[in-house]
């Protein structure tokens, strides 16, 4: 989450003096957090799910959890980078249980397509797509999302927080419950994997100039 | 010239090399290097153009309005976690314990005036010691048990670490009132070996239900690096001794907190 020390600063401070009334008591306090950081617990959310209604689930079990557990949040740390971690964790759980139902479907799926091998319609769905189609933005983001989506939910929540939401690798490593060392692995891991998956996809400047196409 | 690694690349790109001046030296001078991480930065610019929608001005407002009418009266403060049945136990317990310790301390040492105080703290300092050993045995026994947990079956994909976290949670709630008390006693040793107790309790109460083999070990190497089990069970053994000489009734030394202080 890069912001300027000043402000990051005076929205700690102001964080710290909503806590206290909330917890003396004024929800309206609480609506001022809520209301200061939801856009950037979605962006988390959305960029961890990689769709609108998991992500605003997400935002919502975030601060409602965050409430319930307001007497424990320590001083020591802010409210926005608590609330955050408090989604993205939240976070890895929507997708384990995402993938464990996707599981059950794969295996009703394969049960109910049991030997439709050969139907020519099964065969075309198979296809890879064509280099033409592939070169329209449509297919690179199907693309994509399909490369995030191999991820595991550990390189998908490190690559997501470092490369995108800029988050240090302690803070990471906090919500993975991992190490600095392992959690600089699993970013070098899930960049490795995205590049695999869509290199073939992406044209470099080293191609393009060798191509000569660089505009 | 040798090359850098894919991964010193990508750890270079994604500003997390331990070292970044040797690898720009490098990359000023070997272009086969500088061509890998342009493509390694073309993969990365294509992922940034994933788009991510716009929730809206009043987004805010909307979450507000859909989370108000769930959330309770008042935020959780740490003492309404009492108030759940399973934990009641737990603080009849402690209350059962202060309860006698002051009718111990009305009934004897009918003394002068200055008595009477080093005697009300004595029995605060029991009441304290009595609590903290219990509360410190218990910590041992799930730590102990995490810190040997294993899968079943080698083939086991996750294990199931739910008893272990609601017990960290229970065991969280009165961690806290242990360190601010011996925080208002001055006894800093304590309240320090409390507050370490409490993040690697934190962060056994915040993990996941079920954790891959990997985790597991990470938590309990964790566990491990922190030597938690170590300060617990010095700390406890101390609480035994100190309870052992203070029953009869000398006066609490300031020299055994100091002692404690060091651990």
């Amino acid at each position: 989450m890069p912001q300027s020390v000043e402000s990051t600063q005076a929205i700690a401070e102001s964080d710290a003096i909503a806590v206290e009334r909330t917890l003396a008591g004024d929800r309206d306090a609480y609506r001022v957090l809520v209301e200061r950081h939801s856009h950037i617990v979605f962006r988390l959310a959305y960029r961890m799910t990689g769709n609108r209604h998991d992500a605003e689930e997400v935002v919502q079990e975030a601060f409602l959890r965050g409430y319930q557990k307001l007497g424990q949040f320590a001083a020591r740390s802010n409210f926005g980078t608590w609330v955050y971690r408090i989604a993205a964790n939240y976070a890895i759980d929507r997708l384990r249980q995402r993938q464990k139902e996707e599981a059950r479907r794969e295996v009703r799926r394969t049960e109910e397509t049991d030997g439709m091998e050969n139907d020519p319609l099964h065969r075309v769905k198979d296809e890879a797509p064509t280099p033409e189609r592939l070169t329209q933005s449509i297919e690179l983001r199907k693309q994509i999302e399909q490369a995030l989506a191999a991820l595991s939910d550990a390189e998908r929540t490190a690559f997501v927080m470092r490369h995108w939401e800029g988050c240090g690798i302690e803070e990471i490593a906090a919500v993975l419950k991992s190490s600095s060392n392992a959690t600089k692995n699993t970013v070098f891991r899930a960049v490795q994997k995205l590049r695999q998956a869509l290199e073939p996809f992406v044209e470099s400047k080293a191609q393009a100039r060798a191509m000569g196409t660089e505009s | 010239m040798k090359h850098m690694t894919e991964e010193e690349l990508i750890a270079y790109r994604e500003g997390v090399a331990e070292q970044r001046a040797p690898i720009s030296e490098h990359l000023a001078a070997c272009s086969d290097c500088r061509a890998e991480l342009e493509r390694i930065e073309a993969v990365l610019a294509a992922l940034d153009t994933l788009p991510v929608p716009d929730p809206g001005a009043d987004y805010g407002r909307q979450v507000w309005k859909e989370i108000a009418p769930r959330l309770p009266e008042t935020p959780g403060r740490w003492w309404q976690t009492w108030l759940e049945p399973r934990r009641l136990a737990a603080a009849g317990a402690i209350m059962a314990l202060i309860i006698a310790a002051f009718v111990a301390g009305r009934f004897t040492n009918r003394g002068g005036q200055g008595d009477s105080i080093a005697s009300k703290e004595r029995v605060r300092e029991r009441v304290l010691v009595v609590a903290v050993g219990e509360h410190l045995g218990h910590s041992e026994r799930m730590l102990v048990e995490l810190s040997n947990a294993a899968p079943n079956d080698p083939k086991q994909k996750e294990v199931n670490i739910s008893a272990e976290q609601r017990r960290a949670e229970d065991l969280l709630q009165e961690n806290r009132l242990y360190r601010q008390t011996a925080l208002e006693d001055g006894d800093t040793g304590l309240a320090s070996v409390l507050d370490e107790l409490e993040r690697v309790l934190l962060d056994v109460a915040h993990s996941p239900d079920e954790v891959t083999p990997a985790q597991l070990e990470a938590i309990q190497k964790k566990i491990e690096a922190r030597g938690i089990l170590f300060k617990v069970r010095v700390v406890n053994k101390e609480l035994q001794q100190r309870q052992e000489t203070t029953t009869p009734a000398p006066a609490p030394s300031d020299s055994a907190k100091r002692e404690r202080n060091k651990v």
